[in-house]
């Protein structure tokens, strides 16, 4: 049974529409604290480091580290039945933030996983007006 | 800040005088969390020698106060749905003690009722919500996926097979208390290193065995003044500590994935009370993963980070080791509706009172009970003991 067009998709916010916009293009845009130099994920109406500072959009490369992972047997909801085992992650843009998503073009076995290892954007378009981002190793 | 001297003013300020699980835990599919949230708040009330009609504080989290009022036929003049995640019960002891202690309230009834095996009607979750937007589209969803993320990190920080190793320990002690307790689920299924290690997986690092039970439950509290305890049926258990708090929502946005907030409530709660981790007669903490117990012993200050693994050895924790932990058989072998917090209380008073059974801790006078909601995302500790 195909139940990929029942997983839960993301509702973009307004906040969120540059990000979420910029994915379908293939880009990756990030929100920068003007005044402190760090950068926030996920997007937010102000700076979460200094709440007078403005904020701006900056494009990165997605060049990032992989943070943690863990290989996801029981699918932990109906719509990734299919789809067990999978890679779920957290990776370390090369700026700093964090951003969870999945490790593709591995095969799912914690010994093909290394934390620290180099990982690239992989932009994977759903098909239902949302593009998600993925990393695979570098 | 808190403020310690006025918060050690209000050590032993209430006591708990009332405490029952629902009449079956377990697999009770022909009732609903409503009625489950009630018939453990009849029986807690029946536990203090108290009636309905004596409560005019209520506490509640996974429902609004407003429904679970109107279902019990209570119309409460103090009202606190503080809704994080499973810790959220012992949050509430903190607040009763509190609002008892202001004047707000005398009889503080907290009541808990889910049926994470049987729910007819669960709630699905705003798609607008950060969680929602960022990582249930990549199925990271629920506790198992989002824990294993943070137990995957500590591995990496701290060694995989120490880690491992601790993980088993804690597993097959919990199922050593859980076999003591006629009320648990495990209570005739024993569990060896050998059970834990096949065990299928779930989320890499977790095993089956790593994860705690989905169950049906309820269980209520009954808190009131030291001077109305009294008078009730039992002598009361004193609220002498507590701590609260929370640093992130979904996993992603943890400050540490090896370090809960509980660095933050333990010591909060232990210097609230005057009193130091070798004072303690029990420890009960939250066990929704073996790797729980695992971080929240290091975050809690029984021992330093990356050192759980060196403290739980030998089944130290279980029934023959000297660090009694968990002793109903926590939430991976007793019972886990899916907010266990208020079942490590209700174990802790009943050992306080020395209705532990087989498995009561001798001499139990002092004990710490710790929970951890949402994803590692609030703690809350509190230490009880007899006045």
């Amino acid at each position: 049974m195909d139940n990929n067009q029942e997983k839960p998709m993301p509702v973009p916010q307004p906040e969120s529409d540059k990000y979420w916009n910029g994915l379908k293009k293939g880009e990756i845009w990030i929100q920068k604290c003007k005044s402190s130099g760090q950068f926030q994920f996920y997007p937010r109406s102000h700076s979460m480091y200094n709440v007078d500072g403005e904020i701006e959009w900056v494009k990165v490369s997605g060049d990032a580290t992989l943070y943690t992972f863990a290989i996801v047997h029981l699918a932990p909801h109906y719509s990734f039945s299919n789809d067990v085992p999978f890679i779920n992650a957290l990776i370390k843009l090369k700026e700093g933030p964090i951003i969870p998503t999945n490790i593709v073009d591995v095969k799912p076995d914690p010994k093909n996983l290394k934390i620290g290892m180099k990982l690239k954007p992989v932009f994977v378009d759903t098909g239902q007006g949302i593009t998600l981002l993925k990393f695979k190793p570098a | 800040m808190a403020n310690f001297k006025r918060l050690k003013n209000l050590s032993g300020k209430a006591s708990i005088v009332g405490v029952d699980e629902s009449n079956e835990i377990g697999k009770v599919p022909d009732k609903s969390p409503l009625a489950l949230h009630a018939e453990a708040a009849i029986n807690a009330l029946d536990d203090a020698g108290m009636e309905l009609s004596d409560v005019d504080g209520l506490f509640t989290a996974g429902w609004s106060t407003l429904d679970v009022a109107e279902y019990i036929g209570l119309q409460p003049k103090y009202t606190d749905s503080t809704s994080v995640g499973g810790s959220s019960f012992v949050i509430h002891v903190a607040h009763a003690l509190a609002a008892i202690a202001a004047g707000y309230c005398e009889v503080a009834l907290i009541t808990h009722g889910q049926s994470g095996r049987s729910d007819r009607a669960p709630v699905p979750k705003d798609p607008g919500i950060p969680m929602v937007q960022y990582e249930y589209p990549y199925g990271i969803i629920g506790p198992p996926a989002s824990y294993s993320l943070a137990c995957s990190r500590y591995m990496y920080e701290y060694g995989e097979d120490k880690t491992r190793q601790a993980m088993s320990e804690i597993a097959v002690s919990t199922r050593k208390w859980a076999n003591l307790n006629p009320k648990a689920y495990f209570y005739e299924k024993t569990m060896n290193f050998d059970d834990y290690h096949n065990s299928k997986w779930i989320s890499w690092p977790f095993h089956l065995l790593d994860c705690c039970l989905v169950t049906d439950a309820g269980a209520a509290i009954v808190i009131t003044t030291p001077e109305r305890a009294k008078n009730c049926r039992k002598s009361g258990v004193s609220i002498l500590g507590a701590g609260e708090g929370h640093d992130h929502s979904m996993i992603s946005q943890m400050p540490d994935l090896t370090q809960a907030f509980g660095k933050v409530t333990g010591p909060q709660a232990l210097k609230m009370a005057g009193i130091h981790h070798k004072d303690l007669d029990l420890t009960m903490i939250y066990d929704s993963f073996t790797y729980t117990v695992l971080v929240s012993l290091e975050n809690l200050g029984f021992c330093k980070p990356g050192e759980g693994a060196d403290f739980v050895a030998n089944q130290r924790t279980s029934p023959s080791g000297e660090f009694p932990l968990n002793t109903n058989g926590g939430g991976l072998s007793y019972t886990h509706p899916g907010m266990y917090g208020i079942f490590a209380l209700v174990e802790a008073v009943r050992q306080l009172r020395g209705e532990g059974g087989e498995r009561q801790v001798p001499q139990c006078n002092l004990v710490l009970a710790h929970g951890t909601g949402g994803l590692l995302s609030s703690t809350s500790t509190v230490i009880l003991g007899n006045a």
